[in-house]
């Protein structure tokens, strides 16, 4: 139906041109070698969920990573994280490589997993702790976290008394406040309904716009993609492998406007036809009405 | 159209309120109770025996005796035909049926009453030993259960090293090592602890493994990319997100360890409340038997009643439902977060802002 829309990449203005040149000569923070991953399936052959995944995220980048369901997005995030180990493959944190989890790498899950037993100020000490900071150090890095999400006031509520929405917040705070070198989120506001997830989107950005963080972020929801990313790598199912690597062509800051400016609908419109699975033909089934009253009223 | 019904009392899932729960928790104790009192105290609804008042001319009865009707009126019958003066009686119930007011007279009497031979328990000595060998046979087991069972829950090579014996093991009743316990620790306390540990040792484990297992796989890997060691996870993310349900576990094992209390009791030399019971059932005062068997039920539901009202003193991030004895419990003992409370008070939550603004 946008069919009249220009190729999204002609709409890159001289600024973002210019921004995405800088980009890449920013230092490498993460970077994926031929990464592979194969799980066993019930019939003895395996089944490849990840095929062939090389990238680099530079300093400060926000990347995120989109695909059909089903793409193995949240398995490459779980192995970035050192959740889970790669088949074949290699991972370079900083140029060395990652093998197991650590606090360098922060993660925010789909699920609040907020430790219920802690107040929100000591959930945001656990991973300071964790890197060896005593208590006193730990709790004034925590305090200053929450007040910088703006949860000062809640310090001492447990997880359990607060929206969804704060919980997330905290949780990113407690990824962030151990100076990781990336976060990884995997589909953080997705468990979030449609206004507080943008509210959650222009936080995110304004935290991320102040602090020296790079960003690698899982998402199914194609405006949310293309509103927080520099770049966008869009994967393919079955198996999982790199379909297009795109840089968006909004310039920063990013605003609630642009969700209707041309240039972010035709990057959408062209992430849209990437990813959408092709139509099979047994698919396409038809919607009949059938008059289940038999009584004409009803039609 | 749909049309609203009032069903009252009687809606689906539909919470009562306050003063209903308060009122049904009253009946679900005097219902029962009225059902006794009436098998008691109206005489034609059960009553299947005759007490004799006066034995007339009977050579085989005495006043006092218990005998069934028919034996009664049919004596009497030989009596009136041989001209003898005829016995009288009242309809009575068996002695084990005693009364409740003759129950509610023993809850007091059994323990003002001194026992019968030198040397013997008194009632609350009784119920005090008893006591003591559930607690040290619990704690005992609670020891080696508890540090096992986490164990096992957390590393799959203690699981599979330890597991399958306790399984194993978890099958033999717990009674049938009585002779074993006897002749290994000798005829006191020893081999009485020990049937209570057997009993509750081999179903802890398990139950304790198997509740951490259940502890929630999200937060755990959301601590390793926080950085924490394997000691912290286990220390302050494993234990802590199961301990309300090893607590909980704890409760329904520590009703276990009463139940195996009433075997060790007659293991080697008889002891205890059981001891007391099998007494007073050889005096045939089962008035005293039922006193006792109350006063164990008291027991345990009071104990249950402190430990979940406990409970929720110590974990105060877990609100999930109250059951009535809970509210009863806080009622009697205070609400949450005002006896012990985990979360900073007042005067260390300003001296905490104080040092935050400056």
């Amino acid at each position: 139906m946008n069919s009249t829309l220009p190729d999204y990449k002609q709409m890159m203005s001289p600024e973002v041109r210019d921004r995405f040149a800088r980009l890449v000569r920013r230092p490498v923070i993460m970077e994926t070698r031929n990464l592979f991953k194969e799980f066993p399936t019930s019939s003895g052959k395996n089944q490849i969920v990840l095929k062939d995944i090389s990238f680099q995220v530079h300093q400060r980048e926000f990347l995120s990573i989109i695909g059909p369901s089903g793409c193995g997005k949240s398995t490459l995030i779980r192995i970035l994280a050192g959740l889970e180990t790669a088949t074949s493959g290699e991972i370079l944190l900083d140029g060395k490589p990652v093998v197991a989890p650590g606090a360098e790498r922060g993660m925010v899950f789909q699920k609040y997993t907020l430790f219920p037993w802690l107040t929100v100020c000591r959930n945001v000490m656990f991973g300071l702790e964790s890197i060896g900071k005593d208590r006193d150090t730990a709790e004034n890095i925590a305090l200053q976290w929450l007040d910088i999400i703006g949860l000062a006031r809640y310090a001492d509520y447990y997880p359990g008394q607060l929206s969804g929405g704060m919980q997330q917040r905290v949780a990113i705070a407690r990824a962030l406040a151990p100076q990781p070198r990336v976060l990884l989120m995997d589909e953080p506001f997705g468990a979030l309904d449609a206004q507080t997830r943008t509210q959650m989107q222009n936080y995110l950005l304004e935290v991320w716009r102040n602090i020296d963080i790079t960003i690698i972020f899982v998402t199914h929801d194609l405006d949310e993609a293309v509103y927080l990313s520099d770049r966008i790598l869009a994967l393919k199912a079955n198996p999982g492998e790199i379909n297009e690597l795109i840089e968006v062509p909004l310039p920063r800051p990013r605003r609630s406007r642009m969700l209707l400016e041309p240039e972010f609908l035709a990057t959408r419109e062209h992430i849209d036809k990437l990813i959408r699975p092709p139509v099979k033909r047994e698919d396409e089934c038809e919607f009949k009405v059938v008059n289940m009253v038999g009584d004409k009223t009803f039609l | 159209m749909m049309k609203m019904q009032n069903v009252g009392c009687f809606a689906i899932r539909k919470k009562l309120t306050r003063r209903q729960e308060y009122i049904l928790l009253f009946l679900s104790f005097a219902l029962p109770l009225l059902l006794w009192c009436l098998v008691s105290y109206v005489p034609f609804l059960y009553h299947p025996l005759v007490r004799v008042t006066d034995a007339g001319d009977s050579f085989l009865c005495a006043p006092g005796d218990l005998i069934e009707r028919s034996a009664f009126e049919e004596e009497n019958r030989e009596l009136a035909s041989s001209g003898g003066k005829i016995m009288r009686g009242e309809r009575a119930n068996p002695a084990y049926l005693p009364a409740p007011h003759q129950v509610a007279r023993s809850l007091v009497t059994a323990f003002l009453t001194p026992p019968r031979r030198d040397g013997e328990a008194w009632f609350h000595e009784s119920i005090g030993h008893s006591i003591r060998i559930v607690f040290l046979g619990f704690l005992i087991s609670s020891l080696f259960g508890v540090p096992l069972g986490i164990l096992c829950g957390t590393f799959p090579f203690f699981e599979r090293l330890i597991e399958p014996f306790i399984e194993f093991f978890r099958y033999f009743p717990a009674p049938v090592f009585a002779t074993l316990c006897v002749a290994i620790l000798g005829i006191n306390d020893a081999p009485k602890i020990a049937i209570i540990f057997i009993g509750t040792f081999f179903q802890q484990l398990p139950m304790v493994a198997n509740t951490t297992r259940s502890a929630d796989g999200a937060l755990i890997e959301a601590a390793q990319t926080l950085g924490a060691s394997r000691r912290r996870i286990l220390m302050k993310v494993i234990i802590p997100s199961v301990l309300p349900r090893l607590y909980k576990d704890m409760r329904i094992l520590l009703g276990w360890a009463w139940t195996y209390l009433i075997v060790a009791e007659v293991v080697g030399t008889s002891s205890g409340i059981s001891w007391f019971i099998n007494q007073q059932a050889k005096y045939r005062d089962f008035s005293n038997v039922y006193a006792a068997i109350i006063i164990i039920g008291c027991i345990g539901l009071f104990c249950d009643m402190f430990l979940a009202w406990f409970g929720r003193q110590i974990f105060p991030w877990e609100s999930k439902h109250k059951g009535i004895f809970y509210r009863a419990a806080e009622e009697i003992f205070g609400p949450r977060d005002q006896v012990f409370s985990i979360v900073l008070s007042k005067e260390e939550r300003r001296k905490r802002d104080e040092q935050h603004s400056a």
